[in-house]
C-alpha cells in the first residue's frame, strides 16, 4: 500500500482507537451482569404479584365452624348457617361442606386410625366474599346468632397476618436481592469502565499536553464508553427477556409455576437496564478520565 | 475557539518568554530535582538545557509544558504567573506550547498525516483549513512519501520527525524538544538540528534538552548547563 495520500480523499481518524479485545470482555461482563440484574427484577415481579395472590384469596374468603344445638341435626343447621350467611350484604357465596371434606380436612390432625364417626365433628360453611365491599366478622356473627345457631367465623385473620409477613419478607428479600445484583452490576461496570480507560492512558495523556480541554477529553471516553455498556445492557436485557418469555410460555397460564407466575408486561422492567448500564458507564468513564487527567497537571 | 489567557498588557510587563524566579521542584516526598533555579528565555531565542542523566533537565521541561508544578518559587510563562492561571485555561496555555517528547507520544491508531493534524483539530480546525499545511509541514520534514504510514511502521528518524511536525503545526511561540536526537544517527541528528534551526529563524523559542555534547557544540547556542538540579552555568557552550 503507498504512503502516500490523496489529500482530497483524507477524513480525519477517531481521537480514539477502535474496539479491541479488552472492550470484548468489557461488553460480555457488563451483559452478563445486566443480564442477572434483570432476571431478578422479573423474580421480584413474579414473587410480588403471587404474594399478592395468595394475601388476596385468603381475604376473600371466610370458614363458619357450625355447632348443631341438641334439637338438630348438623346437616340442618350447616345449611341453615350457609343459607343465613348467603342472605348477608357483602357475602357473594355460601356453601356448606359436606360431612366428608370437613372430616377431611381434620383426618391429618388425629390419624388415619381414629374412628371421626364417633366425635363430634363440627361442620363447616365455606363463604366467599364479595370482593368490592366483603363483610366482616362481626356482621356475620350477628346475623348466625339472630337465627340461633351455635356458630363462629374465621375470617383467616389469625394467620392472614403470616402469611402477609411471609409475602411482605418474600418481597424484600427479592428486592434486596436486585438492589444487590444492580449495584454490583453497577460496579463492576464502572470498574471495568476504568480498567478500559486506563488501559488507554497514553491517548489520554497525548491529547492533554497537545492542548485538549479537559470536558473535551472526558467527553470523548465517556461517549465511546456508554455507547459500549450500552449495548452490553442491550444484549443482557433481551437475553433475560427471552428467559423471561421462555419461562411464561413454559408455564402455561400462570407462568413457570403458581409461586412465581410471570406476566407479559413483567418483560417491560428489562428495557431501562441498557439506559441504567450506559449511564453507570458514562458517569464511570468521566469520573476516571478526570481522574487521569488530575494526575497529568 | 483558542482563547488566550493572558491578561491585558501582560506582554508589555514582562516580555520573555519564560521566567524562573527561583524555582524548586520535587516529585512527592523525594529530595528536590530542580533547586532555585532563575533564568529567563527571551522570544525567539535559542537554548540548549545540558546535564548528566537525572540532573533535572526533563523536569525542567515538564515545568514549561504544565506537566509539574513548581514547589517553590514562581514559573511565568509569556508574561503570566502560571500558579495564578486557572486550571480551565491551561489547555489554552498549552497550544501555545509545542513539545517534542524523548519516546515521542505518536498516537498509534493514527496515521501520520492524523498525529500531525492533532494540534489543529483539538483546537476545532475544520481540516479544509489546514489539509494543505500538514502536508506542507510533512514534506518539509522529509516525510511527503510516509503521510499514510503508521508510527510503528516508521524508523527513529521518521518517527522523531513526525513528533517535531506535531509540535509546530500550529505554530507555538516556544518548542521544547527532550533529547530529540537521543534515537538517531548523526547524520539525522543534524538534519533535526538544521530543522529547529530553520524554525528559531521563523521567530519561535526553542529550548532542547540534550546531553549530545557534539551537537550542543556544533550549534554555538548558548547553554543552561544543569547539575544535580541547580543551574551551574548560563550562556554560551565554550
Amino acid at each position: 500500500m503507498s504512503d502516500m495520500l490523496d489529500l482530497d480523499r483524507w477524513k480525519p481518524a477517531p481521537f480514539l482507537p477502535d474496539a479491541d479485545a479488552r472492550d470484548g470482555s468489557l461488553v460480555f461482563v457488563v451483559a452478563t451482569l445486566c443480564f442477572l440484574a434483570c432476571l431478578t427484577a422479573l423474580a421480584v415481579l413474579a414473587s410480588d404479584r403471587a404474594a399478592r395472590g395468595w394475601t388476596q384469596q385468603l381475604t376473600g374468603e371466610a370458614t363458619v365452624i357450625v355447632r348443631p344445638k341438641a334439637n338438630e341435626t348438623p346437616d340442618s343447621a350447616a345449611a341453615r348457617a350457609a343459607e343465613t350467611l348467603a342472605g348477608v350484604p357483602g357475602v357473594a357465596e355460601a356453601r356448606a361442606l359436606e360431612k366428608e371434606k370437613a372430616e377431611a380436612l381434620i383426618a391429618p390432625w388425629l390419624g388415619e386410625e381414629t374412628d371421626l364417626s364417633d366425635l363430634p365433628i363440627p361442620r363447616l360453611v365455606a363463604v366467599v366474599l364479595s370482593p368490592e365491599n366483603p363483610a366482616d366478622t362481626k356482621t356475620m356473627n350477628l346475623a348466625l346468632r339472630s337465627q340461633g345457631l351455635d356458630a363462629s367465623v374465621d375470617d383467616h385473620s389469625v394467620w392472614m397476618k403470616d402469611i402477609e409477613r411471609g409475602a411482605s419478607l418474600a418481597r424484600w428479600i427479592g428486592m434486596a436481592v436486585f438492589a444487590l445484583i444492580a449495584t454490583a452490576a453497577g460496579a463492576v461496570v464502572a470498574f471495568a469502565t476504568r480498567a478500559g480507560l486506563a488501559a488507554r492512558h497514553e491517548v489520554v495523556e497525548v491529547l492533554h499536553l497537545s492542548g485538549a480541554e479537559d470536558a473535551f477529553i472526558a467527553r470523548l471516553f465517556q461517549a465511546r464508553f456508554a455507547r459500549m455498556a450500552a449495548i452490553a445492557g442491550l444484549f443482557g436485557a433481551a437475553g433475560a427477556a427471552i428467559m423471561g418469555a421462555l419461562l411464561r410460555l413454559l408455564g402455561g397460564g400462570s407462568g413457570l409455576t403458581p409461586v412465581l407466575p410471570i406476566a407479559w408486561t413483567d418483560l417491560l422492567a428489562v428495557t431501562p437496564a441498557p439506559l441504567a448500564a450506559g449511564l453507570v458507564a458514562a458517569v464511570a468513564a468521566r469520573l476516571t478520565a478526570q481522574s487521569i487527567i488530575r494526575g497529568l497537571q | 475557539m483558542s482563547r488566550n489567557p493572558l491578561p491585558e498588557g501582560a506582554q508589555d510587563i514582562d516580555p520573555a518568554t519564560v521566567r524562573f524566579d527561583d524555582v524548586s521542584m520535587r516529585y512527592g516526598r523525594a529530595p528536590e530535582t530542580l533547586r532555585d533555579l532563575s533564568f529567563s528565555l527571551e522570544p525567539g531565542s535559542f537554548h540548549f538545557v545540558t546535564g548528566a542523566s537525572g540532573a533535572g533537565k526533563s523536569s525542567l521541561l515538564k515545568l514549561i509544558y504544565l506537566a509539574a508544578k513548581p514547589s517553590k518559587g514562581l514559573v511565568h510563562l509569556f508574561g503570566q504567573d502560571v500558579s495564578a492561571v486557572p486550571l480551565r485555561d491551561q489547555p489554552f496555555l498549552r497550544r501555545r506550547i509545542g513539545v517534542v517528547f524523548q519516546e515521542f507520544r505518536l498516537l498509534e491508531h493514527m496515521s501520520a498525516f492524523d498525529n500531525v493534524a492533532l494540534p489543529l483539530r483539538i483546537e476545532g480546525r475544520k481540516p479544509d483549513s489546514y489539509r494543505q499545511d500538514v502536508a506542507e509541514l510533512l514534506a518539509w520534514v522529509g516525510l511527503r512519501h510516509r503521510m499514510h504510514a503508521m508510527p510503528a511502521t516508521l524508523a527513529g528518524g521518521e518517527k522523531q520527525r513526525l513528533a517535531i511536525a506535531r509540535a509546530v503545526v500550529n505554530r507555538p511561540d516556544i518548542l521544547l524538544a527532550d533529547e530529540p536526537t537521543g534515537n538517531v544517527d548523526h547524520e539525522m541528528a543534524l538534519r533535526i538540528l538544521r530543522l529547529f534551526v530553520e524554525l528559531n529563524r521563523l521567530g519561535t523559542t526553542i529550548l532542547i534538552a540534550t546531553h549530545d555534547q557534539d551537537l550542543v557544540a556544533r550549534s554555538g547556542m548558548p547553554v543552561l548547563h544543569l547539575d544535580g538540579g541547580q543551574l551551574t552555568r548560563l550562556g554560551s557552550e565554550p
